[in-house]
Order: C-alpha cells, then sequence, then structure tokens
C-alpha cells in the first residue's frame, strides 16, 4: 500500500503529511511532484496545505491546471481516495471535484490555532473510524478558509449527506463563535457525491502525536489505512 | 493587438470583508456620503487577434477557465485596440 503526497511550488505541509503517514502510521509514502502524470502504484493522495504557486490570483487557482491534477482528476473519477487538507482543499474547489469556493476569512486575518470539529458523516472512507460523538481537536492554521457555496448546492450538500466536519465547541456546541473563518453553516470539511474525495480546511497531519497537543488527526488516517485494507 | 481590460469583483450576493473594511476607513476620514465600497481585481490582457470580437471571446474563455471563479466572482471586459 501506497500513499502519494502531492509537492506543488509552495506547499508547505507536505513533509507534515508524509510524517504522519510514513512514521506516525508507517505506511509507504511517497512524494509526487506537480510535474509528474501517472500515479499507477498510489492507492491514496493526500493534497497538502500549504501556498501553491504563492496563491496567485486565488488560492488553488493555478495548481488545478498542473500536470499532476489532471492525473488526480482520473483518478478520482476511478473512485481513489483524495483528501485535499486547507490548501488543498483550495485546490479541490478550484478544480471542480468538490463545489463551493473559498473566500477570505471573515475577519480578513490569518488564523492559526485549535479548533473543535464534530463529524457528521462517518461514512467515508476517511471519517468510518472516528468514534462516534467523538469531538476532535485539530488545528486551523489559514487566511482563505470561508466555505461558501449557493443555496442551491448547499441544498444538495446536505441532502447528500456532503457535509462532512463542522466548527463546533470544545463540548459539541453549536455556536458560530467556535467558527474561526465565517464559512457558511460552521461547514469545515465536505465529500464529493461519490464519497471518495475529502476536503478539510482544519490540519490532521498536525495532530498525530499528544505531545504536539492533539493526536486527533490519527482517527482519520487510520480510517482511510483501513479502507485500503479491506478494498 | 487588442488590449483586454477585465475586472473581477465577487458576486453581488457575497459579503465582501476587505471593501467593508476599506468603507469602516472612509467612513472614520470623514467620507460620509460613501455608501458602498467593493474591491476586486484589475487584469490586463495583450491579444493577438484579428478582430475585436475574437479578442473579446478570447478574453472571456480566458475568464471562464482561470481568471475569474464564477462560483463566486463576477467579471467585465473591455477591448481597445492598440
Amino acid at each position: 500500500m501506497t500513499i502519494g503526497v502531492l509537492v506543488f511550488p509552495g506547499s508547505n505541509c507536505d513533509h507534515d503529511a508524509y510524517h504522519a503517514l510514513k512514521h506516525v502510521m508507517g505506511v509507504e509514502t511517497k512524494f509526487i511532484f506537480h510535474k509528474e502524470t501517472d500515479l499507477s502504484g498510489i492507492d491514496a493522495i493526500i493534497i497538502p496545505g500549504g501556498f501553491s504557486y504563492g496563491d496567485y490570483l486565488r488560492s488553488g487557482a493555478i495548481a488545478r491546471f498542473s500536470p499532476v491534477m489532471q492525473a488526480v482528476q482520473e483518478f478520482a473519477a476511478k473512485g481513489g481516495p483524495v483528501l485535499g487538507i486547507c490548501n488543498g482543499f483550495q485546490i479541490l474547489l478550484e478544480s471542480g471535484l468538490l463545489p463551493g469556493a473559498m473566500l477570505h476569512n471573515q475577519q480578513l486575518r490569518f488564523t492559526c490555532k485549535q479548533i473543535y470539529l464534530r463529524t457528521e458523516s462517518r461514512n467515508t472512507v476517511f471519517t468510518s473510524e472516528i468514534p462516534q460523538n467523538k469531538i476532535l481537536k485539530v488545528p486551523v492554521a489559514h487566511g482563505e478558509g470561508n466555505y461558501y457555496a449557493d443555496e442551491e448546492t448547499l441544498k444538495k450538500l446536505i441532502e447528500n449527506d456532503q457535509i462532512i466536519f463542522r466548527y463546533v465547541g470544545p463540548n459539541g456546541e453549536n455556536d458560530s463563535n467556535y467558527n474561526p473563518n465565517g464559512a457558511i453553516q460552521n461547514i469545515a470539511g465536505i465529500c464529493n457525491e461519490s464519497r471518495n474525495v475529502l476536503g478539510m480546511m482544519p490540519h490532521p497531519e498536525r495532530a498525530m502525536e499528544s505531545i504536539l497537543g492533539s493526536s486527533d488527526g490519527k482517527y482519520i488516517f487510520e480510517s482511510l489505512l483501513k479502507s485500503l485494507i479491506t478494498a | 493587438m487588442y488590449k483586454a481590460l477585465v475586472n473581477v469583483t465577487l458576486r453581488k450576493s457575497i459579503l465582501d470583508p476587505k471593501g467593508k473594511a476599506a468603507r469602516e476607513a472612509l467612513h472614520n476620514l470623514g467620507y460620509s456620503t460613501i455608501e458602498d465600497v467593493r474591491i476586486g481585481k484589475f487584469i490586463e490582457i495583450n491579444i493577438k487577434a484579428d478582430s475585436e470580437k475574437e479578442a473579446e471571446a478570447i478574453a472571456r474563455d480566458a475568464c471562464s477557465k482561470l481568471l475569474a471563479n464564477q462560483v463566486m466572482e463576477d467579471f467585465t471586459i473591455q477591448i481597445t485596440k492598440v
């Protein structure tokens, strides 16, 4: 089993994702450069956080047209699991693999802190092993994480159970004060209709070891690895 | 050669926090008659084309594909001959 971590010029969480998978989870992990077009032998793709192509034009707008993203489109269409974290989520939105768009944080500031997540659906390969009712403590670090979708799209996301994570309080409180960026309906992560592509603003790969504040991110990678073993 | 002047702005239905912050600052400076500020992007493109129509079609295609994200942005194009 091999996990691929994409590397764009300006990615800066690629090594965190590599460390999380290779050293904490103990799974074979490979960096995949943005110019690559061959994803054969790769079982799942992580699109890491950072500032791909300097966030020029819009976050993720240029990365979307990179050669590797054409290959990821095909990989996802065949049902391959793709996890986009932070800038990775932005790239998935720009590429149309996920619906909606990302606006600047409501407060116009880059926000870097621990937040709390409620898993709204465990029916994905990334969330199946998250214990029921468990509130995850995971950090966010972004300036453009204010998820936006028009009413029609939002309705579809709800109907199809595609909202996967919402920002909540430490005890699961529904309160927009715990929303770090103004995202519509406190949305922190969504999946596609086929449920194999997940985008999330928080960084599970930075919550892998309790000495660093939280190990709740492991549930997400454990879910993914389990699904690949049983697949 | 044609020049396309492209304006990209957030859709009217979307709150523009940068515009709002600028409007507040202008109000603090005493510009009480300024009612609304919206901040967008201005993009200048030089296009080799045989006609204004062709240049506009190319600019429109470029905007739809890359320069604007129509989930959240609108754009306008103005073509001039250079």
